[in-house]
């Protein structure tokens, strides 16, 4: 790779982050626009998680006399900062990885796991019982969701024999498996949609945050700047996961399907170009409508140990039932 | 601090309970329901004071709960307005005079908190949104908007 190469990757990583910023929010504010429509309400409007933000980061920011002070303020920075880094690896739409080579699909899953565990760090940091409970909570649900989405995830890479996001988003799982495979990956897709919604903290997976019984959990003795960055996380992880399954599951882009003009007219490469990333957009906001939204509307939140068994005992269980499945069909 | 409009568009509510009689409240949770939606101008009920920027205050305050209202009020984050909901707090109402109540409200406060008066007895969900409304004028005439 000359050097030409590595300056056009280090200016499109500075700009990456804004963009994921900015698609989480708006994703954010869609996310919460359909909920309202769903319950026959009218709603806020999509900008509304750009207010919020701007509002949280104009407040004070209150740091509890019992909190340990440095972890209290570090904690929300590694919360973003990881999704931030893990979009770097992760294909978006057309484009390949921009660190291709440099990290995988193991990397992501770590990276998934430290706005958890920062979350936690930084409501025990706190030092408020609600925010304890909240951070014991989230540490027994991420533990939970992990395995089923390891499970997905191997089953997937064994399919490829590859860990390699470029690689795996390349071809689309579907057209390596037969009937039987077929199953199987409905069953793993179903496994990582059941994640989606604990990995995003998301009723009724929010045991953490519990308003109700916790009043905020993690967050209770988080206020201004620091809510403001966490409330970032969140919408930066959205963008992540969603890009994550797509990458996994629906990597298809839609110029593969579409010839009309040809490769020969001027410009159709940037149009492809475009019609990809707005059919990736597309697919992002199908999978958090799905995963996200309708879940959340439809169902009220769980005991924490009914939604740790429901990962660890029917979600696993159908995984590695998945997993048999294409397994088994690649055997014969 | 420098207030921007932006602040009006998105403002988080937490709601004490200060003695009322729980008629209020039941009044600020159906105007978050799909009748009347405030979620539509950027309201959220949030479950901690730390996230708030509007504290709704029901019911008298009684003797019991006058320190605990003090300090949420100090553990809210500037900039915050003060919302009394009800005829209860913004006067103690029929417990006027009362053995048992240290209230109304804003003789408790400390000097120059914003406080913005939602009457009714119990109040109705449009008065709420009204009282919303003169919270918005009150926070315009704090950056100086009405010249």
């Amino acid at each position: 790779m000359n050097a030409q190469d590595w300056l056009i990757r280090i200016l499109f990583i500075l700009v990456i982050p804004f963009v994921g910023i900015f698609f989480g929010l708006l994703y954010k504010g869609f996310d919460r626009k359909i909920t309202a429509m769903m319950q026959s309400r009218i709603g806020p409007p999509l900008r509304q998680p750009f207010r919020d933000i701007r509002k949280l980061f104009m407040k004070e920011n209150i740091v509890p006399d019992h909190a340990v002070e440095w972890i209290f303020h570090a904690s929300p920075i590694f919360a973003l900062l990881a999704p931030l880094v893990a979009l770097v690896y992760l294909p978006i739409g057309p484009f390949e990885p921009l660190m291709e080579g440099f990290g995988d699909l193991i990397l992501i899953l770590y990276l998934l796991a430290i706005p958890a565990v920062a979350m936690a760090i930084g409501g025990l940091a706190s030092g408020s019982p609600y925010a304890t409970v909240g951070a014991q909570r989230e540490l027994v649900l991420m533990m939970s969701y992990e395995f089923p989405l390891a499970i997905a995830a191997v089953t997937i890479a064994w399919k490829f024999e590859s860990f390699s996001l470029a690689a795996i988003s390349s071809t689309s799982v579907w057209s390596l498996v037969g009937p039987l495979g077929a199953l199987g990956l409905l069953l793993i897709t179903l496994g990582l949609f059941a994640v989606l919604p604990g990995e995003l903290s998301k009723a009724p997976f929010d045991q953490a945050e519990a308003e109700t019984e916790l009043a905020g959990g993690l967050f209770v003795e988080y206020s201004g700047r620091n809510l403001g960055v966490f409330y970032l996380s969140e919408a930066v992880k959205m963008v992540v996961v969603g890009a994550l399954l797509i990458a996994l599951l629906f990597p298809q882009n839609i110029s593969q399907w579409y010839s009309f003009g040809g490769p020969h007219v001027a410009g159709f490469a940037l149009f492809n170009l475009a019609a990809d990333v707005l059919f990736f957009l597309l697919k992002l906001l199908i999978i958090i409508f799905l995963g996200v939204s309708v879940v959340r509307v439809a169902l009220a939140r769980f005991q924490i140990d009914k939604a740790s068994y429901f990962y660890w005992v029917p979600m696993t269980l159908l995984g590695l039932l998945g997993t048999v499945l294409v397994v088994l069909e690649g055997a014969i | 601090m420098k207030l921007t409009k932006t602040f009006d568009k998105a403002l988080w509510v937490f709601h004490v309970n200060s003695g009322s009689c729980n008629g209020c409240d039941i009044e600020i949770v159906a105007a978050l329901t799909p009748r009347y939606d405030v979620e539509r101008f950027g309201i959220k009920l949030v479950g901690s004071p730390r996230h708030a920027d509007v504290l709704l205050f029901t019911g008298p305050v009684t003797r019991k709960m006058k320190d605990r209202v003090l300090r949420v009020i100090e553990q809210t984050p500037d900039p915050k307005v003060v919302m009394v909901v009800g005829n209860c707090g913004s006067t103690t109402g029929v417990f006027y005079d009362s053995y048992a109540i240290d209230g109304p409200i804003d003789t408790l406060l400390p000097e120059g908190t914003p406080i913005v008066y939602v009457t009714g007895c119990p109040t109705r969900p449009e008065n709420l949104i009204n009282g919303v409304k003169e919270a918005w004028l009150f926070l315009e005439k704090l950056r100086g908007d009405d010249k």
